[in-house]
């Protein structure tokens, strides 16, 4: 079984998740629940901290793939935020960076949230 | 002249053995030398290689096994991954363009994509018997390619 959680922060106009552990095809459904439930409750700010993710598979990144759209339709957005570098090469090898923004602290992912507002 | 040597795992194909999976492949790469990007490519390639076979060729049928060999000759790794399920054909499926994906938000599929990208060969066939055969290589060193 991998080792996979998510942690959640509510702040005043904006969610942070924090992600730990291993993000493959097996752990992707957590996350995925995660986000449903952030919609489901209309917080569609979103910081995903990956400070303690250890790994990614092209099943994670789908997650966050299948949610950008209707968040954004929504006004809302997920942005990135403290990815170790073994877990942003897999994002920049399929291009995240021209889609999403990925931010070095989530301090920054949050401030942009709240001057848009 | 080093001799060859192969590693073998058979497996049953569900995904919470992906952790399992992993782990057996990066521990290979470790002990014969490959640099911590290179052991992390590795990795990448086989869990989508192996999700492929999970959710694909065995449509989740856990009763199915999975078999992984790593072969190490003196230049390259290689890994095998041979399955009994539903086939495809590779060369079928186009590479995303990148930015037309990204237009397009597309989901999924970006498993091959990234096998390719990761490893330095990448090859599909179905054999005569029917089974499935995923097969990639690393070189030690580049220029060997």
């Amino acid at each position: 079984m991998s080792d996979f959680s998510v942690a959640r922060n509510d702040m005043n106009n904006v969610s942070v998740i924090s992600l730990k552990g291993y993000l493959d095809a097996h752990t992707a459904p957590v996350l995925e629940e995660a986000i449903t439930q952030l919609v489901d409750e209309e917080k569609i700010n979103i910081v995903v901290c990956l400070r303690e993710l250890d790994y990614i598979s092209s099943a994670g990144l789908g997650v966050f793939m299948g949610f950008i759209e209707d968040i954004r339709d929504k006004g809302g957005d997920i942005k990135l935020a403290e990815a170790t570098d073994k877990v942003y090469r897999v994002f920049d090898l399929l291009g995240f960076p021209m889609l999403y923004d990925i931010l070095k602290q989530k301090e920054e992912a949050i401030k942009r949230f709240t001057a848009t507002k | 002249m080093k001799k060859n040597v192969d590693y073998k795992l058979k497996i049953p194909s569900q995904t919470d053995n992906l952790e399992l999976i992993r782990n057996f492949v990066t521990g290979v790469a470790n002990k014969v030398g490959f640099g911590n990007d290179d052991v992390s490519k590795i990795e990448l390639a086989v869990d989508e290689a192996c999700t492929n076979v999970i959710e694909h060729a065995y449509k989740d049928n856990h009763e199915k096994d999975i078999d992984i060999a790593v072969k190490l000759d003196y230049q390259k790794l290689t890994i095998i991954i041979t399955d009994k399920g539903k086939s495809f054909d590779m060369n079928d499926i186009e590479m995303p363009e990148m930015k037309k994906y990204l237009a397009e938000l597309r989901v999924g599929g970006l498993g091959i994509y990234l096998m390719k990208t990761l490893m330095d060969e990448v090859d599909y066939v179905t054999r005569a018997d029917g089974q499935n055969e995923v097969t990639m290589v690393k070189y030690f060193l580049k220029n060997h390619i």
